[in-house]
């Protein structure tokens, strides 16, 4: 319980003294995970929506993939973009290794499924009750598309959400590609499993009051903005 | 392109009616809904379709607006098929509310058809006054009332000013003013030229809209006439049976 209180304190210390490392590593935890969350939400939402509403050979087993990769091992990905980055690998002629830039393109492959599949869901539900409408009114392919993800909006910041949370605690695959490299590539996840290794468990217990706070501010202010409880029957 | 001046009705000069159905039937998984059906809706009036629950009113509706697959027979416009969509619009007995605000969800098919947003939303703001939602322009359309969704789902099918309008039950549990109001609407709908056809279970209502009846039994039409005579002479034992209010399976 001690140990408990003792991190507790030390979060508290290093948040309202603003202690310049935690500060740099709060700010790179939240460029990797928000790019990550924005590039993987530009790739999942439509293509969820387009699951949604498109009937095609292989239809169920393309969901059924893509729900299955919800659960892809964060290691096993990590492993995969290393070799892809690595200079042996395909693309490592780009110099992408342990860099911001690998973690992100980490990221996106793990919490992409997560996006996509939970979007999926809310679009077919919605498609279902707006089908006939949209049909009766001769809305395009493209329309009834944009339709779904506009209205269903609330539902897609929930998916979106979902990936963030996936992302920000994501700790296997980053620090295979990011290296957790001081001032450059270290974010709270793999900080946290730095300082763990190394015996201050208080200090790491106290990284981790952090990294929860920010998931909870972060998931708190998008809410405030988009106004989800102000406007729940939309 | 055709899309972006749909609305203005200036895609195909011709009307789009007479419609004409022709040994028209709809079947689900090898199970007859309705049909085979022949009719021909003029140019004019109001149609009402009646008979009893699980006669083929809805499909046959659904069948003429093209949202319920042909089976087999042939659905005949004045105009070719993809034009003639842009010109019809539906009211379902549930209306199917978007989440979106009155006025948004009464532009939304100007919308559709390429009109800018501030215009669109002007020309709704202004059905919404007809239909008498003026007061509620910025409410989220799906906690309206019952009566009030059903007059949103009428604004926003008669934005586009369609030739022709199917609306299936549009008064199914609404109190007497709330179907009042409706049909005023649609009376004025009738009287800017749009033809109507409407399926209802309501037999004053039948009396007060209808030119002509077409009365529906057991998946076929068993008598089309011109309301007046549907009522004072009905040709049929099922549809004497049904005018009086007898059960009719």
């Amino acid at each position: 319980m001690d140990g408990i209180l003792e991190g507790f304190s030390q979060a508290l210390k290093l948040i309202v003294t603003f202690d310049p490392d935690l500060y740099e590593i709060i700010a790179m935890s939240l460029r990797v995970t928000l790019t990550a969350v924005i590039v993987a939400s530009l790739i999942g939402l439509p293509l969820g929506a387009w699951l949604a509403v498109n009937r095609f050979r292989h239809r169920r087993l393309t969901i059924a993939v893509l729900n299955a990769l919800m659960g892809l091992p964060p290691v096993v990905v990590g492993l995969f973009v290393y070799l892809l980055l690595s200079r042996a690998g395909p693309l490592g002629v780009l110099g992408l290794l342990f860099t911001p830039t690998a973690m992100i393109i980490a990221q996106v492959i793990i919490i992409t499924p997560l996006i996509a599949s939970i979007a999926h869901q809310a679009i077919r539900d919605l498609w279902a009750e707006y089908h006939d409408l949209l049909i009766s009114m001769n809305a395009s392919r493209a329309q009834r598309i944009r339709t779904l993800l506009w209205d269903g909006r609330r539902a897609l910041l929930t998916a979106m959400l979902a990936g963030f949370g996936r992302a920000i605690g994501e700790v296997g695959a980053i620090m295979i590609v990011g290296g957790s490299i001081e001032h450059s590539t270290r974010v709270l996840t793999t900080a946290i499993a730095l300082e763990t290794s190394k015996g201050n468990l208080e200090f790491a217990l106290g990284l981790g009051f952090v990294l929860i706070a920010l998931a909870v501010a972060v998931n708190l202010t998008i809410h405030t903005l988009s106004g989800t409880e102000r406007a729940s029957t939309w | 392109m055709g899309k972006a001046r749909a609305w203005e009705g200036q895609e195909d000069a011709r009307p789009l009616l007479p419609l004409e159905l022709h040994g028209a039937e709809a079947r689900v998984r090898g199970k007859r809904l309705l049909g085979p059906v022949d009719l021909t809706i003029g140019r004019t009036g109001t149609t009402i379709v009646m008979g009893p629950n699980g006669s083929g009113k809805t499909t046959l509706l659904r069948l003429m607006h093209g949202l319920q697959r042909l089976s087999a027979g042939t659905i005949r416009w004045n105009i070719p098929r993809a034009q003639a969509r842009e010109r019809q619009a539906y009211v379902f007995q549930a209306p199917i509310m978007m989440r979106r605000s009155v006025v948004d969800s009464i532009a939304y098919p100007l919308i559709l058809r390429g009109m800018n947003r501030r215009q669109a939303r002007a020309r709704a703001a202004d059905w919404a006054d007809r239909v008498g939602l003026g007061a509620a322009l910025h409410r989220p359309a799906q906690v309206l009332s019952g009566g009030e969704k059903q007059k949103l789902a009428l604004a926003r099918a008669l934005i586009l000013q369609p030739e022709i309008l199917f609306l299936d039950e549009p008064c199914a549990n609404l109190d007497g003013r709330a179907m009042r109001e409706i049909e005023a609407i649609l009376l004025d709908a009738r009287a800017g030229g749009t033809r109507i056809v409407m399926a209802t279970h309501d037999m004053g209502q039948a009396r007060r809209l209808a030119s002509e009846i077409i009365f529906l039994y057991a998946g076929r039409i068993h008598e089309t006439a011109e309301a007046g005579a549907f009522f004072a002479r009905p040709a049929t034992a099922e549809a004497a049976a049904f005018i009086n209010g007898e059960i009719v399976e």
